[in-house]
């Protein structure tokens, strides 16, 4: 069962006159109770695409397509009708700490807005819960009396997962929740999520460069590449039989295989290249990636790549 | 040889109700780094090893303990000298969003240190400027936009590019590499690592990527609540 299906979902900006397409015709479905995960380049789109379904992205932006949440499309919901949405049956994590913390409010009274504001809770109930959800995230609640910038970045990035679990919604996205955390608080991050995931019902979309976290966590793999997914399918898929030039690349710039380099730079989403995207990178280039775009297409049951090498494409 | 060692390097902050509360961000670490090599440095997280770095970079002050440099004590520098130290000296942070001015286009951030510092006239600015975007892999488009119009790992490369601006013979790298996808990764330690031979800079390199940091590293801090626990 789907509960969010993201149907052609088109994100450009106007950046200096140029137009820059972030997200390019976006299918993609989370199901129930399931970890999504979402890697690729950065700057490729991902955090553009998980601010896109929550509705916070900045003035300058043009929004296409469909993003539909149980059964009721969310992308044209005004500010009010988001707001309600957001929190309470869609969270977000977001990537950078520092900048998504008001760095005059004590970390307690982040978190206990959340329920004040959301479930009209008192004071005193306001700050049990988040005593609660700050233990949980392994931070002492007695530091809930603290500034931001008394947290170390690790400390920040916990107290910005303890907002988004805050009000137990039906689908979390989380911008790279275990960035610049240590192995063992790490660990214990992902626990938590994914008992929560069982035990809530939760699913997760989660943005994430790590691929060992990926790996432990998620069912399946979505890989973006130049504003478009290049590459779906299981997690023991993508690690054991990874299909398009990138994915296998990616796979094989980790610390364990080296840090093999890819040549090339980084695409532009304003003038993309021609043809395949990543055709300038590509190291087994046919004729006609130069000029025809691919299309992400079923491989095999549960597997959809964007690539001419595979499939009917 | 040695280009920097710390001795007895302590910081404790004050806070709660009278200052009575005690945090001991670091308590009494000793570190030595050699020039042309990294010394990697691990811990949990809030064990202090962003402190460490802020203190040897003359970002706050230390409680106690002595910061040499070239075989000079900086502990106690001041003015022109320490502003010179900083040219020698740069820091990569965590947060790149946090080092750099949100009013400034990347054109302009990635120029300021060397407009600061002098070192290059204005008509050789585009040509260096293209030089170092190159070298940290940046697209040429992203330069007249403003930071918050980048992503977390274009703005981490902006960062750096900045900084090799300078020439600088010591790096601390804090958590460089978290934000990148691995194959951006791999290109920036690599282009460390080479310009590490070229240029023999010196690394403390941060990180809690253990894999990361033995591929980088010649040896290996670790540290706990303050103090430097154990070495590989
Ligand atoms: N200005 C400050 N006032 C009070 N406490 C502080 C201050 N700055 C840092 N601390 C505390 O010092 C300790 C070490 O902080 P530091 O940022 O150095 O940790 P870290 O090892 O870099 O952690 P991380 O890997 O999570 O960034 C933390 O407990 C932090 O809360
Ligand atoms: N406000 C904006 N105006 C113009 N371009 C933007 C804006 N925000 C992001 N972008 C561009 O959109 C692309 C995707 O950004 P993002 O989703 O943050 O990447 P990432 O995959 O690293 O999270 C990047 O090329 C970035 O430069
Ligand atoms: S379509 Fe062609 S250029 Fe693109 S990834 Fe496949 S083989 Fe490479
Ligand atoms: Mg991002
Ligand atoms: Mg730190």
């Amino acid at each position: 069962m789907s509960l969010l299906k993201i149907q052609d979902l088109k994100v450009y900006f106007n950046a200096r006159g140029k137009t820059v397409k972030a997200n390019n015709s976006i299918d993609l479905e989370i199901r129930e109770n399931e970890i999504l995960g979402l890697i690729g380049e950065t700057g490729c789109g991902k955090s553009i695409l998980g601010r896109a379904i929550v509705g916070l992205l900045p003035d300058n932006v043009k929004i296409g397509g469909k993003i539909v949440y149980r059964s009721e499309d969310i992308l044209n919901l005004s500010e009010n009708g988001l707001r309600k949405i957001r929190g309470k049956n869609i969270g977000i994590i977001l990537q950078n700490p520092s900048a998504a913390l008001n760095p005059v409010l004590s970390i307690g009274n982040q978190i206990s807005e959340i329920y004040r504001y959301h479930e009209n809770m008192g004071k005193k109930e306001a700050r049990i819960r988040t005593a609660k959800m700050l233990e949980m995230v392994g931070i002492d609640p007695k530091r809930m009396h603290e500034y931001p910038h008394q947290f170390s970045g690790g400390m920040k990035q916990r107290v910005m997962i303890a907002m988004g679990l805050a009000l137990n919604p039906g689908l979390l996205i989380a911008d790279e929740p275990t960035k610049g955390l240590d192995p063992t608080t790490k660990d214990k991050i992902i626990d938590l999520i994914c008992e929560l995931v069982i035990n809530k019902n939760m699913s997760l979309l989660l943005i994430t460069h790590d691929i060992g976290v990926a790996e432990k966590m998620c069912d399946r793999i979505a890989v973006m590449y130049a504003g478009e997914i290049i590459e779906i399918a299981t997690i023991k898929n993508i690690l054991s039989n990874p299909q398009h030039p990138y994915t296998q690349d990616l796979l094989n710039s980790l610390p364990k295989k080296g840090l093999n380099q890819t040549a090339g730079e980084s695409p532009s989403l304003s003038s993309p290249p021609a043809g395949c995207r990543f055709h300038p990178r590509c190291r087994c280039i046919i004729g006609k990636c130069l000029k025809t775009h691919p299309q992400l297409m079923e491989t095999e049951k549960g597997t959809s790549v964007r690539c001419f090498l595979y499939g009917n494409n | 040889m040695t280009l920097l060692s710390i001795k007895n390097l302590k910081k404790y902050y004050f806070c709660g109700l009278f200052n009575k509360k005690e945090i001991r961000a670091v308590d009494g670490v000793d570190l030595e780094i050699k020039s042309g090599r990294t010394l990697g440095l691990v811990g949990n997280s809030g064990c202090g090893k962003t402190t460490v770095a802020k203190i040897i970079l003359r970002l706050i002050e230390p409680t106690d303990g002595r910061i040499i440099f070239k075989e000079k004590d900086i502990t106690k520098l001041r003015g022109r000298e320490l502003k010179n130290l900083g040219q020698e000296m740069q820091i990569i942070f965590q947060n790149p969003e946090t080092s750099l001015n949100p009013r400034m286009k990347i054109y302009d951030a990635i120029l300021e240190p060397l407009r600061i510092h002098k070192l290059c006239s204005t008509d050789k600015e585009y040509e260096k400027i293209l030089k170092l975007i190159e070298i940290v892999n940046l697209n040429q488009e992203l330069l007249f936009r403003y930071p918050h119009e980048l992503s977390g790992g274009q703005l981490q490369r902006v960062v750096i590019a900045r900084i090799l601006s300078l020439n600088p013979k010591f790096i601390v790298a804090d958590e460089v590499t978290s934000m990148l996808d691995p194959l951006v990764q791999a290109q920036i330690l690599n282009l460390m690592k080479d310009l590490q031979e070229k240029l023999g800079i010196s690394y403390l390199f941060i990180s809690h990527d253990m894999d990361v940091v033995e591929w980088m590293s010649d040896e290996i801090a670790v540290m706990d609540e303050g103090k430097i626990v154990d070495w590989k």
